[in-house]
């Protein structure tokens, strides 16, 4: 797509895209070629020199279990926030559909914890099922079950899948209602009368008509899984306990910034990198066919 | 048989049993946040001996007063100041050179315009997340930490508002930019008198979006801001925390918690139309 008509100059044009590329290029690809050059390297202790590897610190890293634990981590984690937000943004957004006055005030209720901060609700869940103040783990306590995320591996893990799940609720709740008014009432209301009961209308009618809308959410909110998680796993359980909730940006962090092992570090986040450039191919490729639909 | 009645929307007994499906959605979003808010206004003795009461106590102004004033390691009113400088930072600054750039994209011919717009493309696939140690090196020898342009800067470029507003120009019609030339207008005269406030409202939508995506920023913060004047509300809670083993100071930690989600929250109520639309838009 171009425009046919377009403003003379070369000098104009340029100065108004050098705001823009200048930014880019100092804060986006000096770090990234950083980030991949220093990954060939390991710096001495004191930071004075550095020494060729090659690919030794990927080899290191990939036969370090941590790091292929951390892989699995980010795997379970993802989607069980994926799964978790998205199962009960579908469900309200079901029973908001069938309302034909009151829809609305029920989205006011329901998006504002979009702007609600990843660390933010963090805390939130933190103080809820702090083992020493928590109301919910003092009821459990009631009930005779001893919560304690600080040492349970499960519980830990159950604990930042809720958190971030929560808080994405808001985000898959506006596009699955969006996605569901856009279904015309119509095909719905001819299988009604043949006789199709709700289930069976989900299932054969509107679940597929939705499908463009699941796939796009499928993939942006796994994209948040990975990337946007951060401040819920740093406030709650800072990776712990033993790794756990180490997820991949979790460990660039506590590897880079804590342990300062910055070989190591580069190298995982060239591996990011590659995974954030499939993900965005998929996600372009999905954005695609929404569109066609 | 009675499904023929009501046959897609609900009636009777159904609609009850689905308002009841929704109100427990709302109760199970809103309860941590009604938690939260209860234990701002009650006093530490009443939290640390569980079960806390969940409904609100007389210390509102007590513990609102001292979170604002003295916090536990700057006050709160910096640093909601902090986070308001940096949220309207990214989000004009974005604004401002997405418009430059996506105006020089569509309505000029020049060299080089495919590359620049290959490269800002390929941002896209470089969140902060994946470059913070070189990135950190980058604002450490600008000499950047603790200040907001080193908040700023990094987070600033932006593929996203770049192709809004490319997408947005390109169904503007060509009749205007047309008229423009032939009137000898100059170009910026015609971006600042045509463009620009035919863009009001996709401007503003992207607004809401990207100001509550500055205002929640917490790695990044958390990475270069050591001086605690200089933390953003977000990131300065989990440093409320004691380390060890002391109590944590939970009236002041909560009241920061709810004063952290004000400003976006009421940002996304306030303008909830142009929130919708951006949110829509920005993921197309």
């Amino acid at each position: 797509m171009e425009k046919r008509v377009t403003f003379k100059g070369i000098w104009l044009p340029i100065l108004l895209v050098l705001p823009q590329i200048v930014i880019t290029a100092v804060f986006f690809f000096y770090p990234a070629g950083q980030a991949v050059w220093q990954s060939l390297f390991i710096p001495d202790p004191f930071g004075l020199s550095m020494q060729w590897v090659g690919l030794g610190n990927f080899e290191y890293l990939f036969s370090d279990p941590y790091y292929r634990a951390s892989f699995v981590t980010t795997a379970v984690f993802s989607i069980l926030v994926t799964v978790v937000s998205m199962g009960v943004a579908l469900y309200l957004a079901l029973l908001a559909d069938r309302l034909i006055k009151g829809a609305g005030a029920y989205r006011t209720l329901l998006i504002w914890p979009y702007a609600v901060a990843p660390a933010v609700a963090g805390v939130l869940w933190l103080f809820m099922f702090n083992t020493r103040v928590g109301v919910v783990s003092w009821y459990l306590g009631l009930l005779g079950y001893d919560w304690n995320h600080v040492l349970n591996e499960g519980e830990a893990m159950g604990l930042v899948v809720v958190a971030s799940a929560w808080g994405r609720i808001s985000y898959n709740f506006l596009f699955f209602l969006a996605g569901l008014q856009a279904i015309p009432k119509s095909v719905i209301e001819a299988a009604a009368i043949d006789g199709a009961h709700f289930w069976t209308r989900f299932r054969t009618i509107v679940f597929p008509l939705l499908s463009p809308t699941t796939f796009f959410l499928l993939v942006v909110n796994i994209i948040y899984a990975f990337f946007e998680t951060f401040g819920v796993i740093h406030t709650i359980t800072s990776g712990g306990p033993q790794q756990a909730t180490t997820i991949l940006v979790y460990k660039v962090f506590s590897d880079g910034f804590v342990g300062q092992d910055l070989g190591s570090s580069a190298a995982q986040s060239v591996v990011l990198l590659f995974l954030v450039s499939i993900l965005t191919v998929v996600q372009f490729k999905f954005i695609e066919r929404r569109v066609h639909y | 048989m009675a499904e023929r009645n009501g046959m897609v929307e609900k009636r009777g007994a159904g609609l009850w049993l689905t308002h009841l499906g929704l109100i427990i959605g709302v109760l199970f979003i809103f309860f941590p946040i009604w938690l939260a808010f209860v234990a701002s206004t009650v006093t530490q003795a009443d939290i640390v001996r569980p079960p806390m009461p969940l409904l609100p106590g007389d210390q509102f102004f007590e513990n609102y007063g001292r979170a604002l004033t003295s916090g536990v390691n700057a006050p709160v009113a910096t640093m909601l100041l902090n986070s308001m400088v940096m949220a309207l930072g990214i989000a004009v600054g974005k604004i401002a050179i997405s418009l430059l750039s996506a105006f020089a994209i569509v309505y000029f011919r020049f060299p080089l315009r495919k590359l620049f717009f290959w490269l800002i493309f390929l941002t896209l696939m470089l969140p902060v997340e994946v470059r913070i140690v070189p990135t950190y090196e980058v604002i450490a020898n600008f000499g950047m930490l603790n200040s907001y342009q080193g908040l700023i800067l990094p987070l600033i470029a932006s593929a996203t508002a770049t192709f809004l507003f490319r997408q947005f120009f390109m169904t503007v019609p060509d009749e205007l930019a047309e008229a423009a030339r032939v009137d000898g207008a100059k170009p910026m005269r015609f971006f600042f008198d045509i463009l620009l406030p035919m863009s009001r409202t996709n401007i503003a939508a992207l607004f809401v979006i990207l100001f509550i995506y500055g205002w929640n920023q917490y790695l990044w913060p958390l990475l270069i801001t050591t001086d605690p004047d200089m933390n953003t509300i977000v990131m300065g809670i989990k440093q409320m925390f004691p380390s060890g083993d002391d109590t944590a100071d939970w009236p002041v930690i909560m009241a920061t918690s709810i004063l952290a989600m004000v400003p976006p929250v009421l940002v996304v109520v306030g303008m909830q139309r142009l929130f919708v639309r951006g949110l829509v838009e920005s993921e197309k």
